[in-house]
């Protein structure tokens, strides 16, 4: 089972490093859809026994991020009419730099960090959990299409499943389907609101969302 | 006792949205938070048992915190009713469906966070409230709000996906071959074998992640915004309710750290982000250019004074409670104050202001007397936890923290002061007297009297709770 | 004797190349043998020099040729030792290709036209990137065997190796094959057969050598073809049976699929713009540095 658990990590690795890199915001909403099918094998491919609670999770992550979140998002994408992020504040080929050295980062410290008591499943969950993190908060903070900003939110989400999944044994059912349900409702929110920034705005620039701020006062409602 | 605290404004939320009448409704909204006010005082004399194996129970900081969200969501909701047919009749969009819905469904899930003692449950709660609050925010359509509803929406769920890593952290530190629950106790109780280096990883995770919740500088960038966007009585519930919520979600993982031994890495971490937080509040209290903007950086203000308090341990924690009291019944006052403001005058400007004492007296009065609450001035009870946690300061020989605490707040009074005197002074531009509806002020007004008589008396049961929750938390009462 | 085989072979893989292209198209295309017609064309034929050139322009393709041809002493195929092995022979195996780089571009600078300055500027911001990925890509196989020398690392994969290690290695060969197309010039970096000198970056640089200058120039790009594909082909079918022959022959079997492969690529694939090249390249040098970390880490 490792190396199917370590295949489906690298297919996760290599997702969020072109996404990283990559401006069509379908291919990017599409490779986070890799991402979360890739991931939906993790919990049949790290656990001892193969109760319903497993498979249970792994269909539930499959329908989830692999199906259900994707198809919203193209959906939210046609509706706002997004058809490719402008180039960020950091651009595409420095993002990927910046991406590798995250990477790096990663891997350094997951080999500082001890892990504690039981031996997991596999050495690479930590270092690559680390970089899906590290991964999504850029993103969140360097692009500029709110949508880019909600893949950005899922790849951080994924770190944090790959890290729950892999490396934290027995984790109840109901929490994990609970972080999944928030994930789904969460979303769709964004999503929704999304679709409300584009009408009002027409764009979805989130750096051009600046209306609020300390200099100005203003007029308005209750 | 909890299931129902819970399953009430949840059943209550989802019937809302099907109710097609919207004297129903508000008439539903009354009902359920009266209902729920009632339940937790029954709390106050019988404690309730815990549930789920330890997953639900009803500790004293829990108690205390849900009293605080019930209070304030009963005066929201009553001046729900006078505030939601004016918005009805100005703007007449239909939106109201979705915010009465939304509205008890964020008292449900707040009630969930209080309860909650199994961190992956307390996780799932504070992340539902973000959800539940993020349609309340956006109540006025308008370009604005949905901003604001943007930037708290993902602040707040990138901020709170850290927290769980945090959650996870925890797991992973404690796992020694059998599996201890991530409830509260339990992990207390496992502190002895707790791994140092990812305790302390997860502690620091736990309180950015629910740090940006509660609006610790420099994770508050998202506070302003929502808190001076929202329509004013979700205002005064995120202020006054939802912080605290957050609040209590770095409680706990002090509560483990002291289990662990590793409460005075902890408290450090508190005291720096406390004294930035405020830090940060002066500055931009300096000069506010909009009122319920202000009241906002007040409320980073003080929450960075809470995290002070427990940040000082001993005497400061139990002082640091009394001030999540008082501060969540003054600023839950003053920001319905400022909707009665922003009804009459139309404008959130500090400059566009003037004249409130002669126009509309009764609120001009409650506005100056918040601001008396707010800034820590006796008789207040502000004044008393304030200095609790100045004396918990000097007792403890941090001369810089002293120095530094009585600075910072005395810069967030010169500028508050300057803002709200120039608003209340002076003589309006019109002189059409503003209409003040009963409904409006008495909540406010009630609001106020709590933190003014706590100035002089704290009733025996506030004060055994207090002394119970900061002994829990690993404060001295 | 593998040296020997590839000299003798090597123009045969521009042969396939052009072959597979041709089938793809439709046509019949020329002969397989081409190349060495070209060739044997082109030494009989007298060189015109431009009156701006210098011995710069001369010596270009000489030291080219010597580069490759000394390449071809370092690099090990169909599993066997090369000739001159030592540890760090894979830095200056990278080098010894930058310097028949470096002075074809002298060389094209040399003429003082615009063009070849052109086609000098972007084939070595191109370069830039592409070398270190081959660095990174041969460090990750280093890694991966514990050996730092060319002959060791290839004699030391096995299949045993991508059972053990499949993803380092597996991300290496895509890394080093974009680099292949890259050095080379092929598709989709750079369209050998275009004749517009706006879209030409490898092309236009030789575009004023004729005669045996031509004739060396086409034959260290052959060679450069053979020595990059024979690296490429050694990490994805190490075979190293019992016989030496077989190995021989399973190398050149895939050196031959590894021309039609190319061959392939450049016949469905347009050439991609030039400012997206350097995203293409990065996109190498991630993954080469993936395997690296995938090698150190286990």
């Amino acid at each position: 089972m490792n190396a199917w658990t370590d295949t489906s990590l690298i297919v996760a690795l290599l997702a969020v490093l072109m996404t990283l890199g990559s401006s069509r915001i379908a291919l990017c909403i599409r490779l986070v859809a890799v991402q979360g099918i890739a991931l939906s094998l993790l919990p049949v491919t790290t656990s001892d026994t193969f109760n319903s609670h497993v498979w249970l999770l792994a269909v539930g992550t499959l329908l989830v991020k692999g199906i259900l979140l994707p198809w919203f998002l193209h959906k939210t994408r046609r509706q706002a009419d997004v058809p490719r992020e402008v180039e960020p504040y950091i651009g595409f080929g420095a993002s990927l730099l910046v991406g590798t050295a995250m990477l790096t980062a990663s891997f350094w410290g997951a080999s500082v960090l001890p892990l504690p008591h039981h031996q997991p499943p596999t050495t690479l969950a930590l270092p690559i959990s680390f970089f899906c993190v590290f991964s999504g908060l850029f993103l969140v903070a360097s692009r500029r299409k709110a949508l880019m900003q909600v893949l950005g939110y899922l790849v951080l989400e994924n770190g944090i499943y790959i890290f729950g999944i892999v490396l934290v044994k027995d984790q109840p059912l109901l929490v994990e389907m609970g972080v999944l349900l928030d994930l789904v409702v969460g979303v769709f929110v964004m999503g929704i609101a999304i679709f409300h920034i584009s009408r009002e705005f027409e764009h979805i620039d989130a750096d051009r969302l600046n209306l609020l701020n300390d200099a100005v006062g203003r007029d308005g409602a209750a | 006792m909890i299931v129902p605290l819970i399953v009430l404004p949840l059943s209550a939320g989802v019937l809302a949205f099907a109710l097609p009448h919207a004297g129903l409704r508000r008439g539903l909204l009354i009902l359920t938070s009266a209902g729920h006010t009632i339940l937790v005082a029954s709390c106050f004399a019988v404690a309730p048992e815990p549930l789920l194996s330890g997953w639900l129970g009803l500790d004293a900081p829990g108690l205390l915190f849900l009293a605080l969200a019930s209070l304030l969501f009963l005066a929201a909701s009553v001046y729900g009713l006078a505030y939601l047919p004016r918005e009805d009749q100005r703007a007449g969009h239909k939106s109201e469906r979705v915010f009465v819905g939304c509205l008890l469904l964020f008292l449900s899930s707040m009630t969930l966070a209080t309860t909650s003692q199994h961190m992956g449950l307390l996780w799932i709660s504070i992340e539902a409230t973000t959800l539940s609050s993020a349609p309340l925010i956006y109540f006025h359509r308008e370009r604005r709000s949905l901003e604001a509803t943007w930037k708290y929406l993902l602040i707040c769920s990138v901020g709170i996906a850290l927290a769980l890593m945090g959650t996870f952290f925890l797991a992973v530190a404690v796992t020694d071959g059998k599996t201890v629950p991530l409830v509260v106790k339990d992990l207390i109780e496992a502190g002895g074998m707790m791994h140092t280096a990812w305790m302390k990883a997860a502690f620091c995770f736990l309180l950015v992640g629910y740090g940006t919740k509660m609006g610790l500088a420099p994770l508050h960038t998202w506070l302003p915004d929502a808190h001076s966007e929202s329509p004013s009585p979700v205002s005064a519930l995120l202020s006054g309710a939802l912080l605290n919520c957050a609040f209590l979600g770095i409680l706990r993982g002090l509560q483990i750290c002291h289990g662990a031994g590793l409460e005075q890495f902890a408290r450090e971490l508190l005291l720096l982000f406390g004294i930035f937080s405020m830090g940060i509040a002066a500055v931009f209290l300096l000069r506010p250019v909009d009122f319920k903007r202000m009241l906002a950086y007040s409320s980073v203000e003080h929450m960075g004074i809470l995290a002070v308090g427990v940040g000082l341990g001993a005497a400061g924690t139990s002082a640091a409670l009394l001030h999540a009291v008082n501060h969540s019944l003054a600023k839950g006052m003053l920001f319905l104050v400022a909707g009665n403001i922003v009804a009459v005058y139309n404008t959130k400007s500090v400059d566009s202001v003037r004249g409130l004492l002669r126009r509309i007296p009764a609120s001009g009065f409650l506005w100056v007397s918040g601001f008396l609450a707010i800034t820590g001035c006796p008789p207040f009870g502000t004044f008393l936890s304030e200095f609790s946690i100045l004396r918990a300061a000097a007792d403890q020989g941090l001369g810089f923290i002293v120095a530094a605490y009585l600075v910072l707040l005395g810069l967030a009074f010169v500028g508050m002061a300057n803002a709200f005197l120039h608003m209340a002074q002076g003589n309006s531009k019109s002189s059409l007297p503003g209409k003040e509806r009963y409904l409006e002020l008495l909540p406010p007004a009630v609001l106020g009297s709590g933190v003014l008589l706590l100035g002089f008396y704290i009733p025996p049961h506030l004060t055994s709770l207090l002394e119970t929750a900061s002994r829990a938390l690993g404060g001295a009462p | 004797m593998n040296v020997l085989i590839g000299f003798i072979l090597a123009p045969l893989l521009p042969g396939v190349i052009h072959r597979t292209k041709a089938i793809f198209a439709g046509r019949n295309g020329p002969p397989l043998l081409q190349p060495y017609f070209d060739l044997l064309k082109l030494l009989q034929k007298g060189a015109v020099y431009s009156r701006t050139t210098t011995w710069v322009f001369r010596s270009g393709p000489v030291v080219g040729l010597a580069a490759v041809l000394i390449a071809f002493l370092i690099a090990p195929f169909g599993g066997g030792v090369a000739l001159l092995a030592f540890p760090g022979d894979l830095v200056l195996f990278a080098y010894l290709l930058g310097i028949m780089r470096f002075f074809t571009v002298l060389a094209a600078l040399d003429t003082g036209s615009s063009f070849e300055g052109m086609g000098a500027s972007r084939e070595v911001t191109y370069s830039a990137l592409a070398e270190p990925a081959l660095l990174l890509g041969l460090a990750a196989v280093a890694r991966a065997t514990g050996n730092l020398s060319l002959s060791e690392m290839f004699g030391g994969l096995s299949c045993a190796s991508w059972t053990a290690a499949p993803a380092p290695l597996a991300l290496v060969c895509g890394g080093l094959f974009v680099v292949f197309l890259a050095e080379n010039a092929r598709i989709p970096v750079d369209d050998p057969n275009t004749h517009l000198e706006l879209t030409m970056i490898h092309e236009v640089m030789v575009l004023d050598h004729s005669g045996p200058d031509l004739a060396f120039i086409q034959y260290a790009a052959a060679l450069k073809l053979w020595l990059l594909g024979s690296l490429l082909v050694g990490i994805a079918l190490p075979v190293h049976g019992a016989e030496p022959w077989i190995n021989l022959g399973m190398a050149l079997a895939g050196m031959v699929v590894l021309a039609g492969i190319v061959g392939v690529v450049e016949s469905c694939m347009a050439r991609l713009r030039l400012i997206a090249v350097p995203r293409l390249l990065l996109g190498a040098v991630t993954l080469c540095l993936v395997a690296l970390l995938l090698a150190v880490w286990s």
